[in-house]
C-alpha cells in the first residue's frame, strides 16, 4: 500500500521514427507533469485534486491534444472535452464542445461540485463556465500551426470519409488513420490513488482532427473514457467510437469486481480482448498502490511513479 | 433459442396516485407500441429496425417525455437526446442537444450508419440532421401546455427537478392534494409529468438492440446532458443482451447501469433477471431508476427501485404483459 500515479499523453499509431524535436518535448512534458503530480501526493493533496491538477498541466502543453494544442473540427475550430471522477463517492464531472476555457478538467470539477448534474456540453457549459468565473480565453489560444497544417493533411487524406453524404464503406464506423502518424494522438489523462487507497481519474482532449463539429468522443464518457470507483481508477485513450463501445474503463473495473481478476490482468483482458487492436490504450491505479499502463497501439505517451520508488517514462512498448 | 422478445417503457418513478385515466392512457400507449414492434418482429425486421421503430412512435406521441412532449429547459425550450446501439459489432449511435428533429431516435440511428463518429451533440447534430435530410419541426411542436405549466411550478419551487419530481404544494392540476409520504432526494414525488421511453427487442435470429428517448429533466440547465444518450449509462447493447434504462440519469451514469447487466452476465454468468435484480439492488446507490432488458435467448426482464414503472413486454409464445405497478 502507498501512493501511485500514472499518466498518459495519448495512445495510437505513433511512427517508431517519430523525430526527436517531437519526441523530446513530450517526453520532457511527460516528465514535469509526473514531477508535479509526485510532489503533490508528497503533500498528501487528495488524488481527485492532483489529478486535476496534472491534467492542468498536461492541457496547457501545446504538445498533446487537450487544452492548448487541441486538434481542429472540420470547421478549423476547436471544441474541447474533459471528465473527472472520485472513485470513494462515484462524484464526476464532464464537459463537451468547450470552445473557450483554458481548463476543460477544471470546468468539469465545478459541474461535479457545484450542478446538479454531471454533465453539461456546448453554449451551456461555456455559460456556466462564465457563471462560476473560470479563466476564458479567445478561441485562438488554443489552434496551433501545427494543427491547421494537420487539418488540411487531414483534409486531402481523408476527403471521403470525412464527406458522409457520399456513399460510405461497407465498415460505416471505421475511422481511417491520417496520414502524419501521431496527428490524432494525445489526448490526456491521470489517475492516482494516495495511501489510504483513495482513487480519482481524469480525462481532457479536444477530440479527433477534421472531427465533424458536435462530435462527441469516449472522453467525457464515465465508463468509456474515464472511470474510477473504490477498487482503481482508469483513463482511457485512443480511437473513442472504439472505446465508447467496450466501455473500456468501467471494464477494467467490472472484471476487478466480477471476475476478481488484478488491475494488471483486468487491464490486460480490456486491451487485449474487449478493444480491437489499434484502438485504444490506458492508464490505471488499484487501490492497493498498484499502477499498469497497457495499450493495443504502437505506443502511448505515458508515465508513473509509486511510492515504493519505481518510475517509468516511455513510448512505445518496453522491452 | 427462445425466439424473438420486445420489452418497452415509459419511465420509472410513478405517482401512487396517478388518476385512473391517466393510468389507461399509459397502458393504451405502451400497448399500441408494443403491438407495432410485435407485429415489426413477426414480419422479420431486425432487432435494430424494431427498436427505432417503436421509440419512433413513443417520441410522436406527447404522453411520454421523449420528443413532443418532452420536458423543458430552464429557458422554456426543448433540448433531446437519444441512443440506439446494435448488439452484433456493438455498434452504436447518439445524439444530445437535439431541438428541431421531429425523431431524435433516427437521427441517432443515422449518426451510427452515416458519420464515421458515434455521438453528435447541438448544433453539430442539428447541422446533420439538415444533412441528411431527416424530417425537422419548429421547437413549438414539441412543447406541450401541459409542460409548460410544469415547467412554472419547477420554477417557482426554484429547483431543478427531474420530471417526476414534481412539489406537491401548488400542483392542483393533479391529485397530489393527497398527503404523498414517498420522497426522492428530499423531494416528494408526484407524477403527473412523463418520463423518458426506451425499447428492448432481440429478433428470432438472437440479435439483440435497445434505444433510448428522453427531453431529460424539467427545468434542467441548457446543455445539461444526461443518461438516455450515453452509451453503457441509459442503453446498451451487446450479443448477450439488450438493455434501456430510465430514472435519475445522475445516478445511472454513475452506476454504468445498462453495461452492468451485459457485464455481471459476461463475468458472473448471471441469467438475465438475476443481473437485473443485482444492477437494480447493488448499483444504484442511492438513485431511483429502472430498467428493461432481454436476452440473446428471447427472455424479456424488467426492475425498478422505485415505485412503478410504466413498462410492457410480449415474447414469441404468447405471453403479453402492460403493467404500472408490482
Amino acid at each position: 500500500m502507498g501512493w501511485a500515479i500514472a499518466l498518459h499523453g495519448g495512445a495510437g499509431d505513433i511512427p517508431l521514427n517519430l523525430p526527436p524535436e517531437r519526441r523530446e518535448p513530450r517526453e520532457a512534458a511527460l516528465r514535469h507533469c509526473l514531477d508535479i503530480g509526485v510532489a503533490a501526493l508528497k503533500h498528501k493533496k487528495s488524488p481527485l485534486d492532483v489529478v486535476e491538477l496534472v491534467v492542468r498541466e498536461l492541457e496547457n502543453h501545446p504538445h498533446f491534444n487537450a487544452g492548448k494544442g487541441s486538434v481542429l473540427t472540420s470547421d478549423g475550430t476547436v471544441e474541447m472535452e474533459a471528465c473527472i471522477m472520485d472513485g470513494r463517492t462515484k462524484k464526476c464531472g464532464a464537459v463537451s464542445g468547450l470552445t473557450t476555457v483554458v481548463n476543460a478538467i477544471s470546468l468539469a470539477r465545478l459541474v461535479m461540485e457545484k450542478t446538479p448534474h454531471i454533465y453539461l456540453a456546448f453554449d451551456g457549459a461555456e455559460a456556466f463556465a462564465r457563471e462560476q468565473g473560470v479563466e476564458t480565453t479567445d478561441k485562438s489560444h488554443f489552434v496551433t500551426s501545427e494543427n491547421i497544417e494537420r487539418l488540411k493533411q487531414a483534409k486531402e487524406a481523408n476527403r471521403v470519409q470525412i464527406d458522409y453524404t457520399q456513399p460510405i464503406p461497407k465498415e460505416p464506423t471505421k475511422e481511417t488513420t491520417v496520414a502524419g502518424g501521431d496527428s490524432q494522438i494525445g489526448t490526456v489523462g491521470c489517475v492516482a490513488v494516495d495511501n489510504q487507497g483513495n482513487l480519482a481519474t481524469a480525462t481532457s482532449t479536444g477530440g479527433l482532427v477534421n472531427k465533424m463539429v458536435g462530435r462527441i468522443g469516449d472522453t467525457p464518457i464515465i465508463g468509456a473514457g474515464t472511470y474510477a470507483n473504490s477498487l482503481c481508477a482508469v483513463s482511457a485513450t485512443g480511437k473513442g467510437e472504439s472505446i465508447m463501445r467496450a466501455t473500456v474503463a468501467r471494464d477494467v473495473a467490472a472484471l476487478m469486481e466480477y471476475k476478481g481478476l488484478s488491475l494488471v490482468e483486468a487491464a490486460a483482458y480490456v486491451v487485449g480482448e474487449c478493444a480491437p487492436k489499434g484502438t485504444a490504450g490506458l492508464v490505471a491505479v488499484s487501490a492497493k498502490g498498484e499502477v499498469t499502463m497497457q495499450f493495443n497501439t504502437t505506443g502511448m505517451f505515458r508515465a508513473c511513479a509509486t511510492e515504493d520508488g519505481y518510475s517509468e517514462i516511455a513510448i512505445w512498448p518496453s522491452v | 433459442m427462445g425466439g424473438w422478445a420486445i420489452a418497452v417503457h415509459g419511465g420509472a418513478g410513478v405517482d401512487p396516485n396517478l388518476p385512473v385515466e391517466r393510468q389507461e392512457a399509459a397502458k393504451q400507449l405502451l400497448t399500441r407500441c408494443l403491438n407495432i414492434g410485435v407485429s415489426a418482429l413477426r414480419s422479420s425486421l431486425p432487432a435494430i429496425d424494431v427498436v427505432e421503430l417503436v421509440v419512433r412512435e413513443l417520441e410522436a406521441d406527447p404522453f411520454f417525455n421523449s420528443g413532443r412532449g418532452s420536458a423543458l429547459t430552464t429557458k422554456g425550450t426543448v433540448e433531446m437526446e437519444a441512443s440506439i446501439m446494435d448488439g452484433p459489432g456493438r455498434r452504436c449511435g447518439a445524439v444530445s442537444g437535439v431541438t428541431t428533429v421531429k425523431s431524435p431516435v433516427s437521427l441517432a440511428r443515422l449518426v451510427m450508419e452515416k458519420s464515421p463518429h458515434s455521438y453528435l451533440a447541438f448544433s453539430g447534430a442539428e447541422e446533420f440532421a439538415r444533412q441528411q435530410g431527416v424530417e425537422t419541426v419548429d421547437n413549438e411542436y414539441f412543447i406541450t401546455e401541459d409542460n409548460v405549466g410544469m415547467l412554472k411550478l419547477a420554477k417557482e419551487a426554484n429547483t431543478i427537478l427531474f420530471d417526476y419530481r414534481i412539489p406537491t404544494h401548488g400542483l392542483d392540476t393533479c391529485s397530489a392534494a393527497v398527503d404523498s409520504p414517498l420522497v426522492m432526494n428530499g423531494l416528494p414525488i408526484s407524477v403527473y409529468a412523463p418520463e423518458t421511453v426506451g425499447c428492448a427487442v432481440v429478433d428470432s435470429k438472437g440479435r439483440c438492440a435497445a434505444a433510448t428517448s428522453t427531453g431529460g429533466l424539467m427545468n434542467k440547465m441548457t446543455g445539461r446532458i444526461g443518461d438516455s444518450p450515453l452509451i453503457g449509462a441509459g442503453t446498451y447493447a451487446c450479443e448477450l443482451c439488450g438493455v434501456s434504462c430510465t430514472g435519475e440519469g445522475e445516478a445511472i451514469i454513475r452506476g454504468t447501469l445498462a453495461r452492468e447487466v451485459a457485464a455481471v452476465m459476461e463475468y458472473k454468468g448471471f441469467g438475465l433477471q438475476q443481473a437485473v435484480d443485482y444492477v437494480v439492488k447493488e448499483r444504484l446507490d442511492q438513485g431511483k431508476a429502472g430498467l428493461i432488458a432481454v436476452s440473446k435467448d428471447g427472455e424479456v426482464a424488467f426492475g425498478y427501485n422505485c415505485v412503478g414503472m410504466f413498462r410492457g413486454c410480449a415474447t414469441e409464445d404468447g405471453f403479453m404483459e402492460v403493467g404500472i405497478w408490482e
